[in-house]
Parts: structure tokens; C-alpha cells; sequence
């Protein structure tokens, strides 16, 4: 075996480093999403 | 064939029939639109786009691997990175779908007649998911090998595990790269299809009375409306 | 437009069904510019490149797996003892129940409903003839304990490996060659041979497909798994069910995130200590995707959008300007 991951945990719960990250930034993207202005496109009409 | 000609002509034949229903459900307009309504103005939307831009990679990035076999990246770099290009836009495809799904969540995006449209983006996440899980299955590394150990519990347990035999690779491989492609691509491309011919849901709470349709009902009532040539309602 | 003009005439006006007739219809409101073809072409640069950066960048893992040879060879004592387990039909693998065996009261149930039994015993193994006996007659010079081991007895055969495994245990460290003398039969002779087999890499191929070819590995997997060695690798690694295993990759590399509700019934109880957690998870899992799938229908659930507005947010503009 090479690698060995870090893991987080509280009790019973533990995550994994590169698990943690992807959720985070799935939720961040979202959140951001919810935020950030859309350039928006010419209005018509 | 002549029954198509003509306005008023009734189209017998099943071939017209099909096109015409298609074309009813789906005209091009609105299969390929370059206008859509003013509240669709929110980052939210693109990650719908973005799911299917990162399933284009998942099968472009797969399909380079078939040609190599599923042992070709243990033994070669380019390989390797091909692996993990595949790796990672199934991660990406897996984080927009989810975003998507939130995103329409939050909006009741079934509303108006759109509940399939509900139903077979679902549907895309979980076969997504089974086939992913196959995919974990075909590293040929430790972690598919402990996967086919581990997972088999659970599959022997509902009965299904003598035909999704985890530790049967030719088996899987025939399930990755055949069976679940096949019903993904189906599914995905029912939900766009839905998608386009429902349109994209209004904001909850809108009213005739909001301005962004006001102005038209005054146009309408003006009668400036154009004549319902080819009016199909 | 044509959109306009395949509106549907409105109907004489009913205030109350004003906003479901809004979802129904085609949009005859305010449009904006929208380039169905340039999102798609934008979507594929930036998720190209973010696929690429990120391959180049992180990677993916690629431990190699575990084989018999370096089970036999690392671990020999426990390679011995999962032997010996074999031959005397105690294993996990042995005990398991369809779709391996008929072992009595083994499939997992949940009141009257048993799915495991009812595909049968698709992929029959007889741990005894398939991972030791018959990988051993394979060999140029069998060893002679096989004939005396066929010869003999249910009741006789059972005696054996019993008493060997029960020595084995107490034996130092499990070392076969420290085991106190008894009637073990041939059983000690049998597991060696086997265990020379294995470090020689011979006992794979004669496992799973012998001269065909090595696509099916359901034996070496279970013989594997049901030893000591290969499971206390996975769990060195956090691949273990009860370790969020199933969300799990080796290293640092994301895995199957997606699985983290399947994952989770595993670690709280009462699931964590049931004997058919599998199915009753499975069940559970079930039944939440229908419920996530038939949420539009749901009275109650299909109502959170409404009660907590983060519409409000997306639609910010429209609402603005209404």
C-alpha cells in the first residue's frame, strides 16, 4: 500500500480529506450561484 | 406521399403521424431556442449544461480507455492521465447534477405539467450512480478489489448478485460500458427532450399581473398579435 | 415570433387558476437573448478545462490489488488458518448461503420476504473441493494427504480441520509449525502444499478460470476475504463498511461522495448490529429514492420551496421588476 489519506472525524462521523473538499466546493458553487449577479443578456421585448 | 400535401389533408400513414405529434411536442423553435423568458437570468441554470458538458467527457475519456482495455493505464502514463480525466469529469458531472438538482429543488421545478421531467432527472442521477459504482469496480486495483468483496453483501442480500457479480469483471465490464451507458444516454436525453418541450418553469408566486407580461396582454388586447397561421391548438 | 403565435387562446378569466395556467402554457411574457449552442460550447471549455487541470494536477489512485502469493508469503499464518477454515466448511465463504450455498438460515430476511434465497444458488462453491482440494489436484505431484482426505468421512474430515483450526489458534502467533501434535489427519500436509502453491502464484489461475481466461475472480476474492490479512488492509485504507468505506478511495482521492446516505445507515444503530442490514438499508434506500423521485406528488414535502424561499433569490430580478 503507498498512500495513506488523512482523515477527519468527530466520533462515529469521519470524512475523508478528498471527499470533505469535493462536498465543500459542491457547496460552495451553489451558494455562489444563489449570489453572484448573471450578466445578463439583452432584455427583448 | 400526397396525404401530406396540403393544408387540411388528413395524415394517415404511421410515419407522418410520429412526425407530426414530434413536431407538435417539439418544434425546432423550441428544440433549439435563442430566446427564453426574462427569469431565466441566474447562474443556477448552467449547471444543467454543465452535467451534460461533463458526461460528454466521461464518455469521450471512457471511450479512449475501451479502445485500451481496462489494464492499459496500470502500465502506461498517458494512460494513466486518460484515467484520470475520466475520474475527474464523473466527479464534475456528479457535482453539477447534484447543484441541478438542489438548484431545481428550490425553484419546485415540477410544477406545470413537469413532473416527468422531475422523474427522469432523478432517474439519470441514480442509474449515474449504479454505473459509477461499476466503474469503481473495473480499476483492477486494490480498491476495486476490496469494493468486489465488500459490495457483494449488499447486492447477494436483494438477490440480484449471480447476474451483478462485483467480483466478475467481465461481467462489469459488460454492465460499464454497454447495459448502463445505454439506459444514462437514454435517460438523459428523455430529460433534455423534456425539458425543451416544456419549457423552463416560471418563478413560483408569478402572476398575469406581473409587468413581464403585462405589456403583452396590452399588445394582445390591442389585437397586434400575429394571425395564427399554422396555429396548432 | 412563433411562440406567440402557438399560444393557447386563454379561456374566460379565472383569477384563482392564474398562476397554474402561467406553468401550463407557453411563456408570452418578457424574453432575453439566449444562446442555446454558445452555453454548450462555453460548458465544454471550462468543464475541459477544469478535467484536464485537475487530471494533471491530482491524479487518480492506482494501488495495485492484493494477490494470493502476497497474502501467502506476508501473512502465511493466517493464509493457513482461512484454510483450514475451508476445508472444514466454518469460513464465511462456507456459511454464507445463496448465491454460493445452501447453508441453512444464512440469507438475510426481513419478515417473510428472503430476495437471497430466491435467485437460488447461482454460483455454487464448495470451499473445500474449489479453494483447496481442487486447486491441489491441479499440481504435477498432488500431495499424498488428498487421497486419504477423499477417502474419508464427512464426520472424520470435519474432526480434522476442527481440531487442527482449534490448535492453530492456540499455536504462537498462529504459526503452523508451532502447533502442539494431534489428529489433524492430513489437513496440516494439505494446507502447506497449499500455501507453497500460493507463494509460488500458482493457486490463482487454478482458483478462477485455470487455462481459461482470468475474468471471473469471485473465488480468489472470497478466499481472500476471508482471511485476516486482506480485510485489515482495506480497513488501514478506511475502505471498511463500517468506516464510511463505501464513500471511500484510497489516499486522498475523492471517491463515491454520492454514497454518503447508503453509508451512513451502516454506522449508527440499530443498522450498525443488524443481521440484515444490507437488506434493510437497501430497503430504506429504496424507498427514499421513490420518495425523492415522486416528490412532486409528496403533500408537505413538494411544499419546502414555497416555505423556505430560496426562489426568492434565484428569481430576484423577476421579482424586482414585476
Amino acid at each position: 500500500m503507498v498512500a495513506q489519506g488523512i482523515f477527519l472525524g468527530w466520533g462515529q462521523f469521519t470524512i475523508q480529506l478528498g471527499n470533505l473538499i469535493v462536498i465543500i466546493a459542491m457547496v460552495v458553487l451553489f451558494v455562489l450561484a444563489l449570489l453572484l449577479p448573471f450578466p445578463g443578456g439583452r432584455g427583448r421585448r | 406521399m400526397s396525404a401530406e400535401q396540403g393544408s387540411g389533408s388528413r395524415i394517415v400513414s404511421w410515419t407522418g403521424r410520429f412526425r407530426e405529434r414530434s413536431l407538435k411536442a417539439l418544434p425546432p423553435e423550441k428544440l433549439l431556442p435563442e430566446t427564453q423568458p426574462s427569469y431565466v437570468a441566474s447562474w443556477i441554470y448552467v449547471f444543467g449544461m454543465g452535467s451534460i458538458a461533463a458526461l460528454g467527457y466521461v464518455i469521450v475519456s471512457g471511450c479512449v480507455l475501451a479502445l485500451n482495455g481496462p489494464a492499459w493505464y496500470h502500465v502506461s502514463a498517458f494512460g494513466h492521465f486518460i484515467n484520470s480525466t475520466h475520474l475527474w469529469s464523473v466527479e464534475l458531472f456528479f457535482m453539477f447534477m447534484v447543484i441541478h438538482l438542489w438548484g431545481k429543488f428550490w425553484m419546485a421545478s415540477w410544477r406545470g405539467g413537469r413532473a416527468l421531467t422531475w422523474i427522469t432527472g432523478v432517474l439519470a442521477f441514480v442509474v449515474s450512480i449504479v454505473t459509477a459504482f461499476t466503474g469503481y469496480l473495473l480499476q483492477t486495483n486494490f480498491d476495486s478489489e476490496w469494493i468486489a468483496f465488500q459490495a457483494k453483501d449488499a447486492l447477494n442480500a436483494v438477490g440480484v448478485g449471480a447476474w451483478f457479480n462485483v467480483a466478475n469483471l467481465g461481467q462489469i465490464l459488460m454492465w460499464h460500458i454497454v447495459l448502463l451507458p445505454l439506459a444514462v444516454g437514454a435517460v438523459v436525453v428523455l430529460h433534455v427532450l423534456l425539458v425543451r418541450a416544456h419549457g423552463v418553469v416560471p418563478p413560483l408566486e408569478a402572476a398575469e399581473t406581473d409587468s413581464q407580461l403585462r405589456n403583452l396582454q396590452l399588445r394582445d388586447a390591442a389585437g397586434t398579435l400575429e394571425t395564427g397561421e399554422g396555429d396548432l391548438s | 415570433m412563433t411562440t406567440i403565435s402557438r399560444r393557447r387562446t386563454a379561456g374566460p378569466e379565472r383569477p384563482d387558476r392564474r398562476g397554474k395556467d402561467l406553468d401550463r402554457g407557453p411563456w408570452r411574457g418578457t424574453v432575453r437573448e439566449y444562446d442555446l449552442i454558445k452555453e454548450l460550447v462555453y460548458a465544454l471549455v471550462v468543464v475541459g478545462l477544469l478535467t484536464v487541470g485537475l487530471a494533471a494536477v491530482v491524479g487518480s489512485p492506482d494501488d495495485a490489488p492484493v494477490t494470493l502469493q502476497q497474502w501467502a508469503t506476508t501473512a502465511p499464518s493466517d493464509f493457513v488458518a482461512t484454510a483450514t477454515a475451508e476445508l472444514g466448511g466454518t469460513s464465511d465463504t462456507a456459511q454464507y448461503g445463496p448465491p454460493y450455498n445452501s447453508t441453512q438460515g444464512a440469507s438475510q430476511t426481513l419478515g417473510p420476504i428472503d430476495l437471497q434465497s430466491l435467485s437460488g444458488v447461482r454460483l455454487p462453491i464448495d470451499t473445500a473441493q474449489d479453494f483447496v482440494v481442487g486447486p491441489l489436484e491441479t499440481l504435477p505431484q498432488p500431495p499424498a494427504g488428498l487421497a486419504v482426505w477423499n477417502a474419508a468421512s464427512d464426520t472424520q474430515r470435519t474432526d480434522w480441520t476442527a481440531a487442527y483450526s482449534d490448535a492453530l489458534s492456540k499455536a504462537p502467533d498462529g504459526d503452523p509449525a508451532k502447533v502442539a501434535a494431534g489428529n489433524y489427519g492430513p489437513v496440516p500436509g494439505l494446507d502447506s502444499a497449499l500455501l507453497v502453491m500460493a507463494q509460488k502464484g500458482a493457486l490463482e489461475g487454478a482458483l478462477d478460470g485455470g487455462t481459461a481466461a482470468g475474468l471471473d475472480r469471485t473465488k480468489t476474492v472470497l478466499f481472500l476475504g476471508d482471511g485476516t490479512y486482506f480485510p485489515g488492509l482495506a480497513d488501514s485504507q478506511h475502505l471498511t463498511g463500517d468506516q464510511w468505506g463505501m464513500m471511500n478511495e484510497t489516499g486522498n482521492y475523492p471517491g463515491q461522495s454520492w454514497l454518503w446516505l447508503f453509508s451512513f445507515w451502516y454506522q449508527i444503530p440499530p443498522f450498525n448490529s443488524l443481521a440484515n442490514a444490507d437488506l434493510v438499508i437497501v430497503g430504506i434506500m429504496v424507498l427514499l429514492t421513490l420518495a425523492l423521485m415522486f416528490l412532486p406528488f409528496i403533500p408537505g414535502l413538494r411544499s419546502i420551496p414555497r416555505l423556505i424561499p430560496i426562489h426568492r433569490l434565484i428569481w430576484r430580478d423577476y421579482y424586482r421588476r414585476r
